[in-house]
């Protein structure tokens, strides 16, 4: 299985980092599921081959963290906070709303793939919850309308 | 990008730079960057380890250790490489502050990994970063390519003949492995299980090699104890706790922010000054001053001195400094049941009390909520807390355990509130049930054995 | 190391600086609970059952992952430990079914013992508990994951001990579950030792899942009938019709030299004896075909035919092939048989070691060979040849274990990168069959070094690691059946001087046994020339002095019709050595065996033969460790070995008294031992007997009859009975005792057999059959007809 170039290089610089070659498990994973979408049984073998691991090491770790999944989910990555600073300013609304505009729920998937809602835990994002994050990118006091905002971007960048 | 805030009480120590675009290395060597980095390798180690201790520098992460002692716990000696990291796994609930200076000032994080590094004779760094922080490990890979790039980094940093290397390494989202020895095997590639201790990090940690781990603000805070001096940062706070801290206020009130004050600044005041009291003209219930972790403190226990040894003293703990803030409109039940609920989730599983307790808490918090409560759920709710209570592996244990029974303890009443299946006097009843993550494990809907996340 | 004193409870204990507290404690017979620990296994504190309260501790501690420090003082009864043991229990129970009435280990399950006596008697959970399907991992192992404790014991004793790693450990929190290597199967040694390791029902097996209730049972601990090693199995038995019937193998009793191991020989391939195919009744061949017959006629024809072919054409005209698989005493009584009865030394069996050579090479050197309880504790072992994982799993085990708890250093000569390698300081990759000039080489040859160097194999490196070896102090040698003849006593001879021991390897249960009994036509007992047959006594003067027919020359007989019979027990040499069935058209051929093999096929009588499972006796392994077999099931319609040697003996007119001595009274009383366990009153007395170590007497069918005359003249058999009676194994020390035989053993025949075959029996074992990794190649096998 080959990764982009760039993916490629950041490998090969990230192995140069460490005594063991198996340090660099974690973030590879976590990078190569932002390019693959998910790691994939597929993705599992070509890292445990290159990282001299067997499939069952590699999975026992993936399955440990909770950014890493294992199926294809939407292209934006709805992840909504709600634990207890963001709760107290309302992120349960601001969950609930986004789950009736997109009519998907916790883990779920819109029809055309383009969104995947789940409910997080802390992002530390604390002093300016209600927060979220769509993939990699924070969004903060969040109110309705920013949410609104936010999604019909999402959409018209499709 | 999260916002930034000001109160005239705050004393910006690590924070000085906030704002002031020291990501640039240019910028930040302006700002008296790096200076203390040359001044360590002059002084050397000893002379490091000294005024750290004499600073009374303790470990922002949330135990409190003070970190000068930490460091002189490792060998001098030792065949095996040593190694420094930086905790930036920053995960509990109501702590945001080692994002913001990641985020302003990743530099200090640098010096701070560099002078631990000479102050224990260790040659490679690393700076661990929470996953879900992407943002902030591009910051920080530029940051340390920056420093690569003008030698402060490297072999023979600032041509001192001495080496340095250091590298940013991402999590993948585990609460759990911002405690040290997970974090150690996450490093190491493995899932973040904690070790058994002894031996310490300091003896046997990374790769059987002697560790020095850190919080991100306590190393942040090294390069202007060496700059300042150590007698000087101990005078910003109160005896025993040296220096200031970043104050995270966040939930009810005003002005949520990150807020840098001096150790031993009041808890009150703090709520009602410098966070702009609570929120939409509410009264006070209750505060967790030190994260989610820590037990709650009722609006009569505020009047506390916010530095370790007071906020024990009162029944609670300092912790990572998020305080948040809960008003008056809060039910205390779901509180606990969402504190629970995190916990639930972010238990690593690997023992009894802690994989079990916090699930069989989730479980009963949840239908007690909803109108399902028997009253000897009530009792039984602190005795599971009271059993995991210092007998799990790690300290999450705790963590769950600790809030629950202050909660339990101190809000009895509203428990009572919901027996006989009454509606929560709080709120529109259905509302928490109707999150799907705080409903319960759903074995009809989904497989999450399969897949868990 | 100096000891430790600390106080438990009031009481002062010393203990040797660096035990663990649970260690010290129960050294002075202190229980504190556990589930994750395990002795040998890597620490864990998981399961929070040990926490103690140890003085200037603010918290509890965990006494497993506790060591000892002087003046330490620690309480284990305290409200506040009993309370926390309680609340542990109530924890594990909140998501365990309780399930305990339809659970396989009921009974015998950890967690209902600890719940027993540590536990809350009432539940204080309400809420529903988080459940998961049962799932299948292969035809061997079973997972309940709502059972598990996650103790992960299963996961370090496949890791660490089995070093095969397919277990792991997914998800996080009270998602927590363990997995099988591949998603949703397992591929591994199916050993089974997750199972027997887990202290609950999680996992369970194929072979015994839903048969039967622990307590049902009866627990025979026996010698596994499988390869050379000689692993103690406990054999589950359970009354069924006329006698009892095996239900499950396991590791119950861990007395044996394997301690904690099984492979899934020893632990499910008992199969076998249930087998349809199994024989049940004499089969005389009549009009051409084998028709059912009775004992009687059948014994009654061999008989005959046997007397006719030794009066007429001499003894020189029959021939026996004895067996890789019957006991000592079978083995004896057979030569005995052939050599005072029917008046022949020829006298076979397969053979798959060199012994008589080894046995020669030792000549002289008392205590030069090691037990498989060295292999444990040695602090360096050399490796040549073999491939110990697949072909002497307990070895392989012993080696592994002694490498990672005592650092013991391994040294590895071999044709191909074994998987023990992955455990050797050192090894030494040489070209395919080179094994008697690396032998040659590490006694001092130089010249041989020329036939070893490879790009792989430097000059320097050779030189290096014999170097290393000759600066190792008690170095246990382990020689594989490449080497054979003066290959394998040139290093022997040159090794032994400095002190070390050896093991030489043989494939089958037996073949030690079979091999010391004197199965060989130019050997007697013992290793002995027939020049000394006046140490068996007077009857034997008669025996022919000239050596008799080995295997090969028997079938050559045959196709002479110079063969007139030939008599196999427990062998099966038509498939074995794909020898022509014409080739003996003209013998009379009595085949004794389980099952109809390829060799029974041409046989004019079938005789239907206990197994090792179903007789008690001994069995010698490699190493030459000799241990009791215990009758454990019964198989309606067969006879033991030894019953019907005897009885052909006496149906042709031998007497009997001078086949099997039965003491200086004659005949003493039977007190059942022969009839198994559940025969009423006389095998109560058996059992007593055995407790208290003394002597059962015996009957003439009894094996006891002829192990005392054994002892007496087979050359270091002469070892503590009362040990061998307590069910222990006892170190023979046959080689060096006599002088064998010089000259490489031709016949010589590796079975090749795998993890997941074994000779002919092997094919009746459908759990050997039946899991996958049996298709699997695996590596350096060999091809060959799995038979005897």
């Amino acid at each position: 299985m080959k990764f982009s170039d760039q993916l490629e290089k950041r490998f090969a610089d990230l192995v140069t980092h460490y005594p063991i070659k198996r340090s660099a498990l974690v973030p590879m994973l976590l990078y190569a599921q932002d390019e693959v979408g998910c790691v994939s049984d597929e993705v599992v073998h070509e890292i445990a081959t290159r990282l001299e691991l067997t499939d069952l090491e590699v999975r026992n770790v993936v399955s440990y963290y909770s950014m890493l999944h294992t199926r294809p989910i939407g292209r934006y990555n709805i992840q909504v906070c709600t634990n207890i600073s963001c709760m107290l300013r309302g992120a349960e609304k601001v969950f609930d709303h986004i789950r009736q505009r997109l009519g998907i729920g916790h883990k779920q998937d819109t029809p055309d793939g383009l969104f995947h809602l789940e409910e997080v835990e802390c992002i530390g994002a604390c002093c300016w919850g209600p927060a979220m994050q769509v993939n990699y990118d924070f969004h903060e006091n969040l109110t309705q309308e920013k949410v609104d905002q936010v999604l019909e971007t999402l959409k018209s960048n499709g | 990008m999260a916002d930034l805030v000001s109160h005239r009480d705050e004393v910006k120590v690590v924070s000085r730079r906030f704002g002031q675009g020291a990501t640039d290395i240019e910028r930040y060597v302006a700002l008296d960057g790096y200076k203390a980095t040359q001044k360590a390798l002059t002084i050397g180690g000893d002379a490091i380890i000294n005024e750290v201790k004499a600073s009374n520098l303790r470990g922002r992460g949330g135990a409190g250790f003070p970190a000068g002692m930490k460091w002189s716990f490792v060998p001098k000696q030792s065949p095996k490489p040593k190694y420094v990291l930086c905790n930036g796994d920053e995960s509990e609930p109501g702590t945001c502050k080692d994002r913001l200076i990641f985020e302003h000032d990743p530099h200090s994080v640098i010096e701070g990994v560099i002078i631990a590094g000479i102050a224990v004779g260790s040659h490679q760094g690393y700076i661990y970063l929470r996953g879900e922080y992407r943002y902030l490990i591009e910051i920080m890979e530029k940051a340390v390519a920056d420093a690569y790039a003008r030698g402060f980094l490297g072999k023979n940093i600032f041509g001192s003949g001495y080496d340095f290397e250091c590298a940013v390494q991402t999590g993948a989202g585990a609460y759990e492995v911002g405690e040290e020895s997970a974090l150690m095997e996450s490093l190491e590639g493995k899932r973040g299980i904690p070790r058994i201790r002894p031996p310490f990090p300091a003896v046997v940690g990374l790769y059987g090699g002697p560790t020095v781990i850190n919080n991100a603000e306590t190393l942040a805070n090294v390069p202007h104890i060496i700059l300042g001096g150590g007698e000087w940062y101990a005078g910003l706070g109160t005896p025993k706790n040296g220096g200031t801290r970043l104050f995270c206020l966040s939930g009810s009130v005003n002005k949520p922010g990150v807020y840098e004050l001096p150790m031993g600044y009041n808890l009150h005041k703090m709520i009602d000054e410098v966070a702009g009291g609570i929120w939409n003209g509410r009264k006070l219930k209750a505060v967790q001053p030190g994260g989610s972790s820590v037990p709650v403190l009722t609006a009569d226990e505020v009047d506390v001195a916010m530095d370790f040894d007071s906020v024990m003293k009162a029944g609670s703990m300092l912790g990572s400094g998020g305080v948040v803030i809960i008003d008056d409109s809060t039910c205390m039940v779901k509180y606990a049941l969402r504190v629970m609920k995190f916990y639930q989730h972010e238990s690593c599983g690997w023992c009894i009390p802690c994989r079990e307790g916090t699930d069989w808490l989730k479980k009963t918090l949840i239908r007690f909520h909803s109108g399902g409560g028997v009253r000897r759920d009530i009792d039984n709710i602190q005795y599971l807390s009271e059993n995991m209570l210092g007998r799990t592996f790690c300290p999450l244990g705790d963590a769950a355990a600790m809030p629950t029974i202050s909660i339990v303890k101190k809000f009895r009443e509203e428990f009572e509130d919901h027996l006989d299946g009454k509606p929560c006097p709080f709120e529109d009843h259905g509302t928490i049930e109707r999150l799907p993550v705080l409903a319960a494990y759903d074995h009809r809907t989904a497989d999450p054995w399969t897949h868990p996340h | 190391m100096a000891d430790v004193n600390i106080t438990v409870d009031g009481r002062k204990i010393t203990a040797p600086a660096g035990t663990l507290l649970i260690e010290a404690c129960k050294s002075a017979g202190i229980e504190v609970p556990f589930f994750c620990y395990y002795p040998g296994l890597s620490l864990q504190g998981a399961c929070r059952m040990c926490l103690v309260e140890i003085a200037k501790m603010p918290k509890l501690q965990t006494a497993c992952t506790t060591v000892i420090q002087e003046g330490m003082v620690v309480t284990t009864t305290s409200d506040t430990v009993h309370q926390a043991r309680k609340a542990m229990l109530e924890f594990v129970l909140q998501n365990h079914p309780l399930d305990c009435p339809v659970c396989d280990a009921g009974g015998e399950c950890e967690l209902q013992d600890m719940t027993f006596s540590y536990g809350a008697s009432e539940s204080k959970l309400i809420d529903f508990k988080n459940h998961k399907d049962e799932e299948q991992w292969s035809p061997v192992v079973f997972f309940d994951r709502p059972r598990c404790i996650l103790c992960y014991r299963c996961v370090r004793v496949c890791n660490e001990g089995m070093d095969v790693a397919a277990l792991g450990i997914q998800n996080r929190g009270s998602l927590s579950l363990i997995v099988p290597n591949h998603q949703d199967y397992l591929e591994c040694e199916e050993c089974g030792m997750c199972i027997d390791i887990c202290p609950v029902g999680a996992l369970t097996s194929g072979a015994y899942r839903y048969k039967t209730r622990p307590w049902e049972m009866n627990h025979v601990g026996t010698v596994c009938l499988h390869c050379a090693d000689g692993c103690k199995t406990t054999l589950g038995v359970r009354r069924q019709g006329s006698g009892n019937q095996i239900v499950r193998g396991d590791n119950r009793d861990k007395s044996g030299t394997n301690g904690d191991f099984l492979c899934i020989k020893g632990r499910y391939a008992f199969d076998f004896v249930e087998h349809p195919e199994r024989l049940k009744q004499p089969l005389v061949r009549k009009n051409g075909t084998l028709s059912p017959s009775s004992w009687e006629e059948a014994l009654g024809l061999v008989a005959r035919r046997f007397r006719e072919a030794r009066d007429n054409n001499g003894g020189a005209s029959i021939g026996v092939i004895g067996s890789n698989r019957t006991t000592n005493e079978d083995n004896y009584l057979l030569q005995k048989f052939a050599r005072l009865v029917l008046h022949t030394n020829n006298i076979d069996h397969h053979r798959t070691a060199d012994y008589p050579a080894f046995v020669n090479a030792l000549f002289g050197h008392a205590n030069a060979t090691a037990s498989m309880r060295e292999v444990l504790s040695a602090p360096a072992l050399l490796l040549i040849g073999n491939d110990p994982t697949y072909q002497h799993p307990l070895l392989a085990w012993q080696i592994r274990t002694n490498v990672r708890l005592h650092g013991a250093r391994l040294y590895v000569v071999n044709s191909w990168p074994i998987k023990l390698t992955r455990q050797a300081n050192q090894f030494l990759r040489i070209p395919e069959g080179a094994e008697g000039k690396a032998a040659a080489f590490l006694a001092g040859d130089d010249s041989a070094a020329e036939a070893l160097v490879t790009d792989k194999t430097t000059r320097e490196k050779l030189v290096s690691f014999r170097e290393k070896l000759q600066g190792e102090q008690k170095l246990v040698i382990i020689l594989g059946s490449e080497l054979r003849g003066p290959e394998l006593a040139r290093l022997v001879r040159a090794a032994a001087p400095a002190g070390a021991k050896f093991i030489c390897l043989g494939d089958y249960a037996n073949s030690r046994g079979a091999a010391d009994m004197g199965l060989y036509p130019d050997l007697l007992p013992g290793y002995l020339p027939l020049s000394e047959v006046a140490r068996f006594g007077e009857q034997w003067q008669s025996l022919p002095q000239e050596p008799g027919m080995d295997l090969q020359a028997m079938v050559s007989a045959g196709k002479e019709r110079k063969l007139r019979a030939l008599y196999v027990v427990g062998s099966n040499p038509i498939a074995r050595y794909d020898i022509d069935p014409f080739a003996l058209a003209e013998t009379f051929v009595v085949v004794q065996d389980l099952f109809l093999t390829e060799t029974a096929n041409i046989a004019e009588v079938v005789l239907p033969a206990a197994c090792a499972y179903e007789k008690s006796g001994s069995f010698t392994n490699t190493c030459g460790d000799l241990q009791l077999l215990r009758k454990a099931g019964d198989c309606e319609g067969v006879k033991p070995d030894f019953e019907i040697i005897v009885r052909l003996a006496e149906l042709m007119g031998f007497e009997i008294a001078h086949l099997v001595p039965m003491g200086a009274g004659g005949m003493r009383a039977d007190f059942g031992e022969s009839r198994g366990v559940q025969s009423g009153e006389a095998d109560r007395q058996a059992i007593w007997n055995w407790r208290q170590s003394y002597e059962p007497r015996v009957s003439p069918f009894h094996p006891f009859a002829v192990l005392e005359e054994i002892q007496r003249l087979v050359p270091g058999y002469g070892v503590r009975r009362l040990e061998l009676l307590a069910g222990n194994d006892v170190h023979t020390a046959t080689a060096g005792l006599a002088p064998g035989r010089t000259e490489a053993d031709r016949s010589l025949l590796p079975s090749h057999d795998n993890l997941f075959t074994s000779g002919t029996l092997g094919r009746y074992c459908d759990v050997l059959n039946g899991v996958m990794e049996t298709r699997l190649r695996l590596p350096n096998e060999k091809k060959g007809i799995a038979a005897d």
